[in-house]
């Protein structure tokens, strides 16, 4: 019996239509667009003008403090305009604007494929090389990687917990990294346990992925300390906390208690990759793999991007925007962002692209709540949702407050287990933001 | 003795003792309260708004009892000669003020302003504005989920179905300003009331550069600063592309009405205008017509 978390958690369709779809570049954008904010944190500031030329890897925004990240070109040529643009949040964002010309990379960078597996650097220097990359967490929420490298002092880190689990439907954009590069992968898990000063690490792995955990077993045979866990498919199995609990059985405290507390870090496996990028090839975080998906899709794909492609121009690759399309996603269905539009960059954060037919996006009309608890049982954090929402209702943030909102992963289990189709998460994100205010307005008082 | 005289003999007993108890805590326990907070909750209107910034009218009462003047005290709610008495009682003079009214700024009705995209989570302003930039290409306008409607405890405020913008009735809007606390894109503004309730303001809080601004609302602010040169009283400020008019300095002569290209700045509750020679353009007519008749059914 593999393991898995303990309450909570429902078991949608997987639909994992690319799992057999080897990762193909994607062609170069005309212009590329890159926002300020891809990260959680201080947005980056810009250190180019109008008017500059830039090299594939040139850092064109700065760290806008400790919990930030830069952001580098993913394109050479000239730097069109420092504007807004409509990102996956659905807000007007400051971005900088680069007109392609040509694909001329950074000298520094070493293109080359060759697999490096010496590793001469200390740990300061490991975490100094991931920050200049601009390398964050690529699971989705977008954590600045170096800030979670560098625990709190009072927190003893025994276990490097690798998220290989991609419970999300539809993506399959880390299955094929782990299926493509699993020598990288290895080597970015023994720097990151070298940064960390550890020896233990554990990937995690779906069991619907019966190749990949196959595949990575194999090469971690002849690596000490590393283990491949198989896990039960359960969502939301790549949160953090339900992770740490299916490999350790540790349970993570609520907030402000970190996965550190409990002596964990959690890195997706993306961005383990990142890492060994950046650290051995000196390459910053300026392409990723994105999944474009959807039932109606002609040629759903896993696509190598530079950031800041435009969304419409993968989605061609792909075989167009199917006409049925209802929704358009920014990651997975359960979790994923709808775009206002096809001009969003892909950022960062862009696990995936989902075009869903619209008899499946369509949201029928909301009933009233039948005290039925269905999301009571699949909420994994134990919270009780249709309390939270009504209590937002009625903007009773101290309610909020006391029945644990902060702990909300916003998985979104709630929402799609509800019969009455109420709009749970939607309300639960509104009083977190508001409590999340109250609580860092108390914390500057005092 | 019979069953019944026993019964009401010791029930009365125990009635007896308990009142005398309850006296006797009731002398014990007793709190000295100013009187003269019964007396102002007794004129206070009691729609417990919280306009006035303090929970309830009870709490609005007790803070003029305690305070030293009634300056920062006010029921939005009441006319001056309530406060007046009020100001009686508590001894206090009280400030005269103008009575205000709450003002959507925002005409980018369905006409105007064209649904790009919908959405479908929470009707709620709040959530909507927290997890999209709209239905429009507007990032600044009118949501059209109604928070300001659920906030008005005065049933003062009604979203208008045909343009989807909400409408202030003006005879029952009390300017307590809970609309205008609801609106995450604080599109609701107390503006000054005068006698005859004209009011000439900027129907838009877009700060997006003109061309922007126009391709989202053909009724938006483009930032041209026509209505500021026009302006004899310097009222009109212009920043962030946006055009502001004070309304403790404009005497309402209308002259940026006719100079805004865009007809964003709205003049309501004025009669007809004579008929011009020169006939506005056709297509910008509709544009700022159906706003101004919406207020004007409504005053």
């Amino acid at each position: 019996m593999s393991n898995t978390f303990k309450i909570g958690g429902v078991h949608p369709n997987p639909s994992k239509l690319t799992a057999n779809r080897a990762i193909e570049p994607a062609a170069l954008p005309v212009q590329a667009v890159f926002p300020l904010s891809q990260h959680i944190g201080a947005p980056a500031v810009p250190c180019v003008a109008k008017g500059d030329q830039v090299l594939v890897g040139t850092v064109i925004a700065q760290p806008g403090g400790f919990m930030s990240a830069a952001i580098h070109s993913s394109v050479s040529g000239k730097v069109a305009k420092i504007d807004t643009v409509i990102d996956a949040s659905g807000q007007r964002k400051p971005a900088i604007f680069i007109d392609v010309q040509g694909d001329e990379w950074d000298p520094s960078i070493d293109r080359s494929t060759t697999l490096v597996q010496q590793l001469n650097l200390t740990k300061e220097e490991i975490i100094e090389r991931i920050k200049n990359a601009g390398v964050v967490g690529m699971g989705g929420a977008c954590f600045p990687t170096h800030v979670k490298l560098c625990p709190p002092p009072t927190c003893k880190i025994d276990t490097l917990i690798i998220n290989a689990v991609e419970c999300e439907p539809y993506l399959t954009a880390d299955h094929r990294l782990m299926l493509e590069y699993p020598d990288q992968i290895i080597v970015g898990v023994r720097i990151i346990m070298k940064a960390l000063g550890i020896d233990r690490a554990v990937i995690g792995i779906e069991e619907n992925k019966p190749d990949a955990i196959e595949l990575l077993q194999r090469k971690v045979m002849m690596v000490s300390g590393i283990e491949v866990m198989p896990l039960k498919m359960k969502y939301p199995q790549g949160g953090e906390k339900q992770l740490i609990e299916a490999v350790t059985g540790r349970q993570v405290p609520p907030p402000p208690a970190l996965p550190a507390n409990v002596g964990c870090v959690v890195q997706n496996v993306g961005t383990v990759y990142a890492i060994y990028e950046a650290v051995i090839k000196n390459k910053p975080l300026i392409e990723r793999i994105v999944t474009v998906t959807g039932d109606s899709v002609k040629n759903p794909c896993n696509l190598k991007v530079r950031m800041g492609t435009p969304v419409s121009q993968i989605i061609e690759q792909a075989g167009g925007m199917p006409e049925d399309t209802g929704k358009l996603l920014s990651g997975g269905p359960m979790m994923g962002r709808p775009l206002l539009g096809a001009d969003a960059p892909v950022v960062k954060g862009t696990s995936g692209i989902l075009m869903l037919p619209e008899k499946v996006a369509e949201r029928r009309e909301e009933r009233n709540c039948i005290r039925c608890a269905k999301c009571v049982d699949a909420c994994p954090m134990g919270l009780e949702p249709y309390k939270l929402a009504t209590a937002t209702q009625q903007q009773d943030w101290e309610k909020c407050e006391q029945e644990w909102i902060l702990s909300c992963i916003e998985c979104g289990c709630c929402q799609s287990t509800c019969p009455s189709r109420r709009p749970l998460l939607d309300w639960i994100r509104l009083s977190k933001n508001k409590v999340n205010g109250i609580v860092r307005a108390r914390q500057a008082k005092k | 003795m019979s069953p019944i005289l026993t019964a009401i003999l010791v029930l009365g007993a125990i009635g007896l003792i308990l009142g005398l108890v309850l006296f006797l805590v009731a002398k014990k326990f007793h709190v000295d309260e100013d009187p003269r907070v019964g007396q102002i909750i007794e004129i206070l209107p009691g729609a417990n708004c919280g306009g006035c910034g303090y929970p309830g009218c009870a709490g609005f009462a007790q803070a003029c009892v305690n305070s030293d003047s009634m300056d920062g005290l006010k029921c939005s709610v009441c006319k001056s000669e309530v406060m007046q008495q009020i100001a009686a009682i508590t001894g206090h003079a009280v400030q005269e003020s103008l009575p205000k009214v709450a003002v959507v700024r925002c005409n980018g009705s369905c006409q105007n302003r064209p649904r790009v995209n919908t959405y479908d989570g929470a009707r709620s302003c709040a959530v909507a504005a927290l997890q999209t930039g709209g239905e429009t290409g507007c990032f600044y306008g009118c949501l059209g989920c109604g928070d300001c409607v659920s906030a008005c405890k005065f049933d003062a405020i009604h979203m208008d179905p045909e343009t989807g913008l909400p409408v202030v009735d003006q005879d029952k809007c009390t300017a307590c300003g809970a609309c205008a606390k609801a609106c995450p894109r604080n599109i609701i503004e107390l503006r000054n009331r005068n006698k005859l309730d004209r009011r000439v303001y900027v129907s838009c809080v877009n700060k997006d550069k003109g061309p922007v601004a126009k391709k989202a609302c053909s009724a938006a602010c483009i930032g041209c600063g026509k209505c500021v040169k026009a302006c004899p009283f310097e009222a009109i400020s212009l920043e962030n592309n946006l055009a502001y008019i004070d309304f403790e300095k404009c005497r309402l002569c209308r002259k940026c009405v006719d100079e805004c290209p865009q007809h964003t700045i709205l003049a309501v509750n004025f009669p007809p205008k004579k008929v011009v020679t020169e006939q506005p353009a056709a297509d910008a007519q509709p544009t700022v017509a159906p706003a101004q008749d919406q207020e004007q059914k409504n005053s």
